[in-house]
């Protein structure tokens, strides 16, 4: 029997006041898969990860991830999954080490101080563990905050915009990161992003999101072969302007 | 509500405690107006001890109502300071997205709150002594009941301040100092309740300060402790403070209603 999604969302909505923020979407996610949603501004991207991050809560829909329905038992879940984004911060003013120890300790992490070395080799950000978080680099920042999303060990990893702001070494650095966590630990990827390149390199299926609609859905080289386009760049524009719809789905 | 987690409550107060840790300045500005208030208060105590038949009585009554109000004041900015820090430092999604559970916000914050009013209130205390050889502890064991339920009150208008803050933004911040002293001159910390006008009385009788500072003025004057004062506050305290935990649980509701926890610290 095949094993169910990790994630499963169905007729998802979220309004605030008269905007549709998200409209009615409906995907799924298989475990172990990596997939992009894609879309322009306000296209409904960080509404939906909020919504199953349990920051935010649905206007209606029904979203099950791990098989725990959300956001009803995100006590269950949350332990599970973990979130790096570069517009929600650390604090400043608490080292690399310290934000990582309170963060190891929330989520409960065994054996602190061997999980905080091995992200520390592993991300090559052990040089500024003693250093105010608040000091360093946006590329240094943001592979800190990849280290706390990484501390629980998550079966899924949330990222929006995981290399938005960063120079193309450190973003390929992260790209590598992400890919080797991901074979390694059979993780499930969900990631928001504007960079094709990078959603061609990392992403085994794609969604694509227009004013809070689900209108493609598939991986990279469907899409690219459905909407006869050289890349998935060419694609993104095409949906993103409504040139050519592709498979809307209803 | 789920199983409530003490490894959680305390790494966040481990987080605040690497702030203090690292920070003397944290710990001068903590115990900084507590003293310089002490020093003031027991200046005028010496001067209207010779002026006034009731400080001539009792000469710590001002400087027992001055240290008593600060650990009101001190345990309310303990909660709503350090909750508006989390709001700075755009932290607060951070912590949502994590299994940390709101009540357990509520205990760390609280928790933080009476290491703060310690460190504050306990240097004023201590200093209090050498200066005009005051004892606060001269109050004896009504003191711990004293104290307990103006912790309580200062818990439960920091939460209320936190959850305004929470649903109005950091434009609502400067209410987080400007709250408690709208209700200062209601608490009767310098004088007795029945110096308010009659039409006030019962507001000031509803707070649970204002019977800390009749019991202490008890205790000061007539040397009795008055149980009925310390059930009273405790009672009230209870039901304010169970209700300032709906509304600052509700303001979180609201806040993942709206989105706000995404934007929080602009």
């Amino acid at each position: 029997m095949a094993e169910p999604p990790v994630i499963q969302v169905e007729d998802l909505r979220k309004q605030y006041g008269s905007v549709q923020a998200v409209d009615g979407i409906s995907f799924t996610i298989a475990r172990g898969a990596t997939c992009a949603l894609l879309g322009g501004n306000g296209a409904g991207k960080t509404t939906t990860i909020a919504i199953l991050l349990g920051l935010l809560l649905p206007t209606s829909g029904r979203i099950r991830i791990l098989g725990e329905e959300m956001p009803r038992h995100q006590h269950r879940v949350l332990p599970r999954m973990n979130f790096s984004s570069p517009y929600v911060d650390l604090p400043q003013r608490l080292t690399v080490a310290e934000n990582l120890t309170v963060y190891a300790r929330l989520y409960g992490v065994p054996q602190v101080r061997e999980r905080l070395a091995t992200l520390g080799r592993d991300l090559d950000i052990d040089d500024f563990f003693q250093r105010l978080y608040g000091s360093l680099s946006a590329g240094q920042k943001t592979r800190v905050a990849l280290a706390k999303a990484l501390l629980n060990k998550p079966e899924i990893l949330l990222l929006d915009e995981p290399t938005a702001s960063l120079d193309p070494d450190t973003a390929d650095r992260m790209r590598g990161i992400l890919t080797d966590y991901q074979r390694r630990s059979g993780a499930t990827l969900l990631l928001a992003s504007h960079n094709m390149s990078e959603v061609e390199r990392l992403c085994d299926q794609v969604i694509m999101l227009r004013a809070g609609r689900v209108v493609a859905s598939g991986t990279p080289r469907e899409l690219i072969h459905r909407y006869g386009r050289k890349d998935m760049e060419e694609v993104f524009l095409d949906i993103a302007r409504g040139i050519q719809t592709g498979d809307v789905v209803e | 509500m789920n199983g409530l987690s003490l490894q959680r409550i305390g790494a966040l107060a481990l987080r605040y405690l690497y702030l203090l840790r690292r920070s003397w300045v944290r710990i001068v500005e903590l115990a900084y107006w507590p003293t310089v208030q002490m020093i003031l208060w027991g200046f005028i105590t010496r001067y209207l001890a010779g002026h006034s038949d009731v400080l001539g009585q009792a000469a710590g009554l001002l400087l027992s109502g001055v240290l008593l109000w600060d650990i009101l004041f001190r345990s309310q900015l303990g909660v709503s300071v350090v909750f508006f820090e989390e709001l700075h430092a755009r932290n607060l999604a951070q912590l949502f997205v994590s299994p940390l559970q709101p009540i357990e916000l509520i205990l760390a914050l609280i928790s933080i709150s009476l290491v703060r009013t310690l460190i504050g209130v306990g240097v004023a205390v201590a200093l209090a002594l050498p200066f005009y050889g005051f004892n606060l502890f001269a109050l004896g064991p009504p003191l711990a009941g004293f104290f307990l339920n103006l912790l309580l009150m200062g818990w439960t208008i920091g939460l209320l301040v936190s959850a305004l803050v929470l649903r109005h933004g950091m434009g609502a911040e400067s209410i987080a100092w400007a709250a408690i002293f709208a209700l200062a001159p209601l608490c009767g910390i310098y004088y007795p309740i029945a110096t308010l006008p009659g039409w006030l009385q019962p507001l000031a009788w509803a707070l649970p300060a204002s019977h800390v500072f009749e019991g202490m003025r008890a205790v000061l004057l007539n040397h009795t402790f008055r149980l009925d004062y310390f059930l009273y506050a405790l009672l009230l305290n209870a039901g304010y403070l169970g209700l300032a935990i709906r509304v600052f649980l509700a303001a979180v509701r609201q806040a993942r209603e709206h989105g706000s926890l995404l934007r929080s610290g602009e």
